[in-house]
């Protein structure tokens, strides 16, 4: 299984799904979050395996 | 099981070189990969700075920095790009138990020890107004116990005051699209006519007690920003501040992006057709009760709409004071300027 993180949340998600998907999955928006991998970016048509480990970052701030 | 079912995958390619992408976006139909994306990103912002005529090479630009993506992401663009650019970090003194403020100082100081020859002026609001922006705000009536309010006007007073006083031909700040089409989002929502007229992606000094702004990221969106600062290394402050939770840009922004996700493009047509509808006079706005008549602030001098005191002074002011006692009792402002050199640890200068 995957690890995904974002925030103070982890999930763990089968591989084999996209990037997009699994964002759409654990119930956030693909427009809000980007996806990273040792501190690369991934796109989010990237299929990941059961070892990856991906952090979602938010991009969405506030206070304008 | 993603919306739509299960899909065909195709991993985007560079459009420039073929290797795999690392961004892709629809509404520009271009997937690019880290270097080009990076080649693509400063491109753009100077095709951006010359199409609504932002600022020249000569000119001295002052850039608010906060620690976020948005501002180190235009910092680092607008230094690559060859512009005299330097920063302007205000310290609000928002701990909220994450450090957030101490956090943001660290960000900025990290950016600058990879960017030697950089410039940075820092106004901390503690040893200057005595105050921290939730200090401030628990002494005010704006904003109802929230500093955001307080936040706002403190940071545009403090920003125009050290663009004048050291010279600096123009404040850019990093708004990003989805900054821009969450304001006119909620203006248009509410008919504010008076907003709208003046949302821009330059602000014209309109008074001489008013220094020009622009906002140089203003066609990206925010993802890309986001990206930007991530293929570049900068070590950016992900933390949100404490209290920007529940805004109402925050939420306009998630309503955008749903639109945007069923819709790619929607975010970039509202805000551009707006500006371009605008220029070409389609739709024309005007503030609601003629023009608005600006006069310097009997403490301070900057110009303000409100009578004698402008609303920052105020902040200091009790019921009955006067423009003269007022001026006894409102702090002057401090600024340190931090400079790296190439081969020098960091030199502080104090100026009141």
């Amino acid at each position: 299984m995957a690890k995904v993180r974002f925030r103070d949340k982890e999930w763990e998600v089968p591989g084999g799904k996209t990037i997009r998907q699994i964002i759409e999955e654990v119930g956030l928006d693909p427009e809000s979050v980007l996806a990273v991998q040792d501190g690369k970016l991934l796109n989010e048509e990237t299929v990941i395996d059961d070892d990856d480990e991906i952090r979602l970052l938010a991009v969405i701030s506030g206070g304008v | 099981m993603a919306k739509g079912g299960r899909r065909q995958h195709r991993v985007p390619r560079c459009k420039k070189c073929g290797e795999v992408a690392v961004i892709f976006m629809r509404h520009h139909r271009l997937a690019l990969c880290a270097t080009h994306y990076q080649e693509w990103f400063v491109n753009y912002t100077q095709r951006t700075i010359e199409k609504y005529k932002m600022f020249r090479k000569t000119d001295r630009v002052l850039v608010a920095v906060s620690g976020g993506k948005d501002s180190l992401a235009l910092w680092d663009v607008l230094t690559q790009l060859g512009y005299q650019a330097d920063g302007l970090y205000i310290g609000l003194g928002i701990d909220e138990g994450i450090r957030y403020s101490d956090k943001s100082l660290e960000a900025i100081q990290k950016f600058m020890e990879t960017r030697p020859g950089l410039r940075l002026h820092v106004v901390d609001m503690k040893s200057t107004y005595g105050a921290t922006i939730p200090e401030l705000a628990q002494r005010s009536r704006r904003g109802r116990g929230k500093p955001c309010s307080v936040c706002g006007l403190s940071k545009r007073h403090v920003m125009n005051e050290v663009a004048l006083r050291e010279g600096y031909d123009v404040l850019v700040t990093g708004h990003n699209l989805d900054d821009e089409a969450a304001v006119l989002f909620q203006n248009t929502l509410h008919w504010q006519t008076g907003y709208l007229a003046r949302q821009s992606p330059v602000l014209e000094a309109t008074h001489p007690g008013l220094v020009r702004k622009a906002k140089p990221l203003c066609r990206f969106y925010e993802r890309e920003v986001a990206a930007y600062a991530i293929v570049r290394g900068i070590d950016y402050q992900y933390d949100e501040c404490p209290f920007s939770v529940g805004a109402t840009t925050i939420y306009y922004k998630e309503l955008l992006n749903k639109l945007e996700g069923e819709s790619p493009g929607s975010k970039f047509q509202f805000y551009t057709q707006f500006l371009n509808a605008k220029k070409k006079g389609l739709i024309s706005f005007h503030e609601p009760e003629g023009e608005v008549i600006l006069r310097p602030c009997r403490v301070c001098g900057q110009p303000t709409t409100a009578g004698e005191i402008c609303a920052f002074c105020r902040l200091w002011v009790t019921p009955g004071m006067d423009a003269e006692e007022a001026a006894k009792v409102v702090p002057t402002l401090k600024l340190h300027t931090i400079e790296k050199e190439e081969d020098a640890n960091l030199e502080v200068e104090v100026s009141g």
